[in-house]
């Protein structure tokens, strides 16, 4: 992308498409990433609300999979993961293994 | 008719702010924008005072807002709102607007506690129809970490850190929740993460109240308290549940505790996971944490009374 | 129909506001600016301005206020004097940043310490690189005058800037001067409805006010603000013809007094250039070819036009109503960078006069003048900056 001359800018530089930062992916921030394990998720969505980062899509009211573009492995969800019969539905995998 | 406060209702709702902020991987601020923002149908505007969340938030043309926000300076998120309220009031007097819009600053402890407590003061003494959030990390964390007013006693910050002489902070935080009850406003809270549905209900609460509004929420920062990057909720949970940050409400005058901890925990549970507490548990600072703890009980045995004979 | 009125500055101002009835108004009290904003108040009180009052508790917070008010939607003004600019500081520069046309007469007041509430001009001084046009006024009716025009200088669409309207503290303020109003209407249809530039109660389009901005990106922001500066003078004159003919009082970008032939000449701002006039009609009762010219508009300056006024002058005196302390007066360095790129320059020297509000006498207007008049014959200056009316 070819950076703007000063003839380019918004006055003021107010930006002018709200929630634009969708096109900034942050997902490459990530050292750890979450693996979710469908069969023991509950579907309580605390990962959900507790996401830091948006990086958990969802469907109908019910968690899919997780939005590796934006996810930044703290693994907040993780460990809120209440999961099912003492088995996490999420668990933090290292980045390139 | 307002969305139902359950996650699952929530989660069909659309971002008000969404990914691609940049603020550090595990922050607890964004946790709670998103949920004070989920937790109103109303059209709203933001207010933003300098700091974290500010910056990570909109930078050049990336802005992770999907309603009106301004930022204009650091000591002045309430003064600004205070003004787009009034342009907001003097147009629907004159028949220029007829939507209902609520108003919402969102400012950290060094925005909100120090340089911004002057601007919080004459705004919410004007009675601006808006809520005032601060996200209270303790210390000043966007320029790294430096000691604040909200800063807890014991401390070790990047200008009060803990030497061979003295041993972090030295003074209490002070506490502003109750100073803005002091304004005699119509509604003040405290509200953590942790408790999603507390803090949602409390805004939600807050929008249906005329007049200014303040709320306090605790927000874990894994950088300047130095603990892990996935323990921001755990964390202010345990914040809460050590009554070191009691969830409750001021509504007119009455006090309400809106959580109160199944068991109170020590409050040194909540401090031994963050390395900014790390010192006092050597044993030459046993009397400071002893005082940490003294100083939790002392307060949370306040607030009880206060709930109790309100 | 003008009417004839007898008022001070403060309360020329006031009813300028009044007429233009702007949406929103942040309101703190300082000397000697208060009396206008507590006018301007009644106004409110009484029903006679639509206007939703701030009534803030700093100036900080006004100008926060406002800005957060313009960048809302909507016409907004407020008013200051000396420490109360001085606190805005900050805040200046988001307003003109941002782009939001807010309008603000200062009227024009020393700075601590020591502290002193009297007329000078530190204070807008202090303020002139913050991206503000900047108008200043020699009286009541100019300040009138100035605060109605200045909203449509402010609130064009290819300006959308802040506009600080100056008047001398006390002298102006709070003196009653004859002066003319306008009609109500004539006001009202001259300034016109407030045109919106994205606004942020814009619900539909939410925009976002203040990104960080890093350095890939800060140096482009910064021209393009300089580059919206290089079209006021344009706004500035075509504002001053239309009001010409709706006033019968003509404005430029400043106002030149016998300087045609002039052989000296005095650059003076505000209210002292009357005092000036009245001895340099005296010196040139003697004779001697001397003239004056006041600047109006101080930000954006106008170089060129004020090195083709004073281009055949001998010797000029730029007279400083303020200092900046181990430089040369302010104005004085204006007006010696508008004339340096001429062939043939006048002599020049800076007189610092009238701090904290000490008078200024036709006693000092004569001393410069004879000074002018002795090194345009001589062709030497003796001392460049120097404090007249001062004691040793």
């Amino acid at each position: 992308m070819k950076a703007k001359g000063w003839r380019d800018l918004p006055p003021g530089s107010v930006v002018l498409e709200g929630g634009s930062a969708v096109k900034f992916k942050t997902g490459s921030w990530r050292a750890f990433r979450p693996v979710w394990i469908e069969e023991n998720c509950i579907q309580c969505l605390f990962c959900w609300i507790y996401c830091p980062d948006m990086a958990i899509k969802t469907k109908d009211g019910k968690r899919a999979e997780f939005d590796y573009d934006y996810c930044k492995g703290c693994g907040i969800c993780a460990l809120e993961c209440p999961g099912k019969k003492g088995k996490k539905a999420i668990e933090m995998a290292e980045e390139g293994k | 008719m307002a969305t139902p406060l359950t996650l699952k209702e929530l989660s069909k709702k659309e971002d008000r702010f969404t990914h691609g902020h940049r603020m550090c991987s595990g922050c607890g601020a964004p946790i709670v924008v998103k949920i004070a923002l989920m937790a109103t149908d109303y059209p709203v505007v933001i207010s933003n005072a300098t700091g974290c969340l500010e910056v990570s938030s909109c930078i050049s043309e990336f802005t992770a807002w999907n309603v009106p926000w301004i930022h204009t300076a650091f000591e002045n998120a309430a003064a600004t709102l205070s003004g787009v309220e009034t342009m907001y009031r003097s147009l629907r007097k004159q028949g220029k607007m007829d939507k209902d819009v609520k108003f919402i600053a969102f400012g950290g402890d060094g925005g909100t506690y120090d340089i911004g407590f002057q601007s919080l003061s004459g705004a919410m003494e004007r009675g601006h129809d808006m809520i005032y959030i601060c996200y209270d990390n303790g210390a000043y964390m966007n320029t790294g970490i430096q000691r604040s007013s909200a800063t807890p006693l014991g401390a070790d910050t990047t200008t009060c850190p803990a030497g061979s002489v003295i041993p972090g902070k030295l003074r209490s935080r002070k506490n502003l929740t109750k100073i803005m009850a002091a304004h005699d406003i119509p509604y003040v809270a405290q509200a953590s993460p942790s408790h999603w549905q507390d803090l949602a209900r409390k805004v939600q609460k807050a929008h249906e109240i005329k007049g200014p509004k303040f709320i306090n929420v605790i927000a874990p920062c894994n950088r300047g308290w130095r603990s892990k990057t996935n323990d921001a909720i755990a964390l202010s949970r345990l914040a809460v549940n050590t009554c070191y940050w009691p969830l409750y409400e001021i509504e007119n005058g009455v006090t309400k505790i809106t959580v109160t901890p199944k068991e109170k925990i020590p409050v040194a549970e909540f401090m031994k996971p963050q390395g900014r507490f790390k010192h006092l548990f050597a044993p030459e600072n046993e009397d400071l944490l002893r005082q940490v703890q003294e100083e939790v009980d002392r307060e949370w045995a306040k607030l009880q009374k206060e709930a109790k004979t309100d | 129909m003008a009417k004839v009125v007898a008022v001070t500055g403060n309360e020329a101002c006031a009813n300028a506001l009044r007429q233009v009835n702007p949406d929103v108004c942040g309101i703190y009290p300082i000397t000697p600016q208060t009396d206008m904003m507590q006018r301007f108040a009644s106004y409110i009180s009484d029903g006679k301005v639509d206007t939703e009052s701030i009534l803030v508790e700093s100036e900080h917070s006004s100008m926060s206020a406002c800005i957060g008010a313009a960048a809302a939607g909507g016409r907004v003004v407020t008013a200051t004097s000396s420490q109360g600019l001085a606190l805005m500081w900050e805040m200046l520069h988001i307003a003109s940043g941002d782009r939001l046309p807010i309008v603000m007469p200062v009227v024009n007041r020393a700075l601590s310490a020591p502290l002193n509430i009297h007329g000078d001009h530190s204070d807008a001084m202090g303020a002139r690189d913050t991206g503000w046009i900047q108008i200043w006024s020699e009286n009541a009716q100019e300040s009138y005058d100035n605060v109605i025009q200045a909203f449509r200088i402010g609130e064009h669409m290819d300006i959308r800037l802040p506009v600080m309207v100056c008047l001398d503290g006390f002298i102006i303020s709070h003196s009653i001067e004859r002066m003319e109003y306008l009609e109500d209407q004539e006001v009202k249809d001259f300034v016109g409805p407030f045109r919106n530039f994205l606004p942020l109660l814009d619900l539909d389009k939410p925009k976002s006010y203040g990104p960080l901005i890093l350095t890939d990106l800060y140096h482009e922001y910064k021209r393009a603000q300089h580059e919206i500066m290089t079209k006021v003078k344009d706004v500035v004159l075509n504002v001053a013809k239309d009001f010409e003919k709706l006033s019968g009082r003509k404005y430029g970008l400043f106002e030149t007094y016998r300087l045609e032939d002039a052989d000296i000449a005095i650059v003076i701002l505000n209210s002292a250039a009357g005092t000036t006039k009245d001895v340099i009609d005296e010196f040139r009762e003697k004779g001697i070819k001397a003239g004056l010219i006041k600047p109006r508009l101080f930000r954006p300056f106008p170089y060129e036009e004020m090195a083709e006024a004073l281009k055949n002058t001998k010797a000029v005196c730029v007279m400083d109503r303020a200092d900046s302390f181990g430089g040369y007066g302010p104005l004085f360095m204006e007006v010696s960078s508008a004339l340096y790129p001429l062939g043939n320059r006048p002599l020049l020297t800076n007189k610092i006069y009238g701090l904290g509000g000490r008078d200024y006498l036709p006693s000092h207007a004569a001393q410069v003048l004879t000074e002018l008049n002795q090194i345009a014959q001589s062709g030497k200056v003796s001392v460049l900056k120097e404090y007249i009316g001062v004691r040793e």
